[in-house]
């Protein structure tokens, strides 16, 4: 009996972050062990005794791409704490800060760093000798998702202008003007991201998946980003206070990360396939007819094919953005006014890479006592595991240098936050 | 992030998060404390394609980033972008994929490199999640300020040298 293990490691001086092994024997496949993330357990202590209003500032430091998400995610668990609602425009405004987000990291994940795999390149560089101008759209489209971040957040990376109750400043509507005319050129070269993408090669792969998203019943024509029930396809309906008591961490041995898992349900799949096939008739009139054009019905099940699903989300935000600013009439105030009482919150958003999950616990002077962060790539890791264990067993009989390759195009499917672990992997395949 | 063009832009590369991968930043802070006409320091949290951006229309551009190549932590590399490749040894540490390396190697391909781009990097020993450098980086972070202040002040610095020896 043969036995090849194949052996991934990762920037060998970056402890707790990115490895893959794979142990097969014969055709099985008796091992298989993801270590490619660990949990920001450093600023769940760093926010322990800080203010609450500190909180936004420093969650959006967790992710260079996705600060918007932490940022929304804290806010949201706060406000939920303090007992403030924020609705109307600044909800809107809300809204369009994550349009942005996902724009800039989807299309960075779309162009930059998963087309190379479908097209046959190592990397976006080689991709790009061969198609400049391919390239250029992807850099310009997130260019387009930079600038809302950017006029909305007050600063590119790690924005500045959001706070408990709302914002700190709030734009004119003439100031949205040139934003605007960025936005429906990137709606268009969303459009032709849709049609390529869906042009590539897919492998035929599917697993009985329990897709867990955002569904908000108090908005039934919205496509979800800061609130809802968590929901899923196999009868999970519960409100997001209820989070802790159907889903568990779990210490895995390999690993210092943390497995998030359904209780006695076991692996669920979070992010953009989960949301699509939750929410397919949310999406804009445009992003549905886009989507069945390219080929897509209402549920995907093909981890592979998130590329295509990636690239409606894409079309989706360019589309509410324009609604959003089209809609937008200035507040009054940048900000509800509320008052500190100590109390609990937590808050799950859509980050673009699925659902983010943050609790506080906040003394009477708005102290934080007590601070929870689970990120998507922590839930989503049980799931790629799973999905590199069936995968592998069916391509079994490929090269080497071929299964490696599609072992992290596989583990690219869910955009994993550390995506660097997964992009400098080395391979080292031993046979018995 | 505006395109920017000032007679030398210097840009510091990192997450402060993670230990000594805040170097490159803690130079740009340094820099700015002493003061520095002629010449525009960012600090950079962000991902290659913004990097592509922030130099887009720049005619000299220093870049200051972490590193991660086995050496000996503190150690400090100089390379002339048009004239060396970067070792293959080298990761430039980001939390994502699309970093320094990628950012060079993909505006080399799209003819987008600015005219002058030098880059320094510091070995970092740390980068696991935490504040504060290394005693060898830090120590670095100081040599390094003084190296790009000669350099913009028109020293000649041959391409490729490593300090300390």
């Amino acid at each position: 009996m043969k036995t090849k293990t194949i052996k991934v490691d990762t920037l060998a001086r970056v402890e707790g972050e990115g490895a893959l092994y794979v142990k097969i024997k014969g055709d099985k496949v008796m091992d298989v062990k993801l270590r490619i993330y660990e949990p920001p357990r450093f600023f769940e202590a760093l926010l322990r005794g800080r203010m609450y209003a500190e909180a936004p500032d420093i969650t959006a430091r967790i992710c260079g791409i996705c600060p918007v998400a932490y940022q929304m995610s804290t806010v949201h668990a706060m406000e939920q704490a303090l007992g403030v609602t924020v609705g109307g425009q600044l909800r809107e405004l809300r809204r369009l800060l994550y349009c942005g987000e996902w724009i800039e990291s989807h299309t960075l994940h779309v162009y930059m760093l998963h087309a190379p795999d479908f097209l046959g390149y190592p990397d976006v560089m080689r991709m790009a000798q061969d198609y400049p101008e391919i390239v250029k759209r992807g850099l310009q489209m997130k260019k387009a998702g930079n600038a809302i971040v950017t006029f909305l957040g007050g600063r590119e990376i790690h924005p500045i202008n959001v706070k408990v109750g709302g914002f700190y400043k709030v734009p004119r509507k003439q100031e949205f003007e040139q934003l605007a005319e960025k936005l429906k050129w990137g709606r268009e070269a969303a459009l032709e991201t849709v049609r390529w993408t869906a042009q590539l090669p897919f492998p035929d792969f599917e697993q009985d998946y329990e897709f867990v998203a955002l569904r908000t019943w108090q908005h039934p024509a919205e496509y979800p980003f800061n609130e809802g029930r968590i929901v899923s396809n196999k009868g999970l309906d519960i409100p997001v206070q209820a989070y802790e008591e159907h889903f568990a961490e779990e210490h895995v041995a390999h690993s210092n990360a943390l497995h998030s898992v359904l209780k006695e349900r076991g692996a669920y799949f979070v992010g953009p396939l989960a949301r699509y096939n939750l929410n397919f008739e949310r999406l804009s009139s445009l992003a549905q007819e886009t989507a069945r054009a390219a080929g897509l019905g209402p549920v995907c099940r093909n981890p592979f094919q998130s590329i295509i699903v990636r690239s409606v989300e894409i079309l989706y935000a360019f589309d509410e953005a324009l609604r959003i600013i089209e809609g937008y009439e200035m507040p009054d105030q940048p900000a509800v006014e509320y008052s500190l009482h100590a109390g609990t919150g937590s808050a799950c958003t859509e980050a673009p890479r699925g659902i983010l999950y943050h609790r506080y616990r906040l003394s009477d002077e708005g102290l934080i006592l007590d601070a929870k962060i689970v990120p998507p790539t922590s839930q989503n890791q049980k799931i790629i595991e799973s999905d590199l264990r069936h995968y592998v067993e069916k391509a079994i009989d490929l090269s080497e240098e071929r299964l490696t390759w599609e072992c992290e195009q596989a583990i690219r499917n869910y955009d994993p936050c550390i995506s660097c672990a997964t992009h400098f992997l080395k391979l080292h395949i031993e046979r018995e | 992030m505006p395109t920017i063009s000032p007679p030398i832009l210097l840009i510091g590369i990192g997450n402060e998060y993670c230990s000594d991968d805040g170097a490159g930043l803690a130079v740009c802070r340094a820099l700015k404390t002493k003061g520095f006409p002629g010449a525009l320091v960012i600090e950079c949290e962000c991902d290659g394609t913004v990097l592509m951006e922030i130099w887009k229309n720049a005619k000299r551009v220093i870049l200051i980033d972490a590193v991660s190549s086995g050496a000996r932590p503190g150690a400090i590399y100089r390379f002339d972008v048009h004239k060396e490749h970067i070792p293959l040894s080298f990761s430039f540490q980001s939390t994502h994929a699309f970093g320094v390396a990628e950012a060079i190697g993909l505006a080399r391909v799209l003819e987008q490199l600015p005219p002058y781009l030098i880059i320094y990097a510091i070995e970092g020993k740390n980068f696991s999640s935490g504040k504060g450098l290394s005693l060898e980086v830090e120590k670095a972070v100081q040599q390094i300020v003084e190296l790009v202040m000669s350099e913009v002040q028109g020293a000649q610095i041959p391409a490729g040298a490593t300090w300390p020896q």
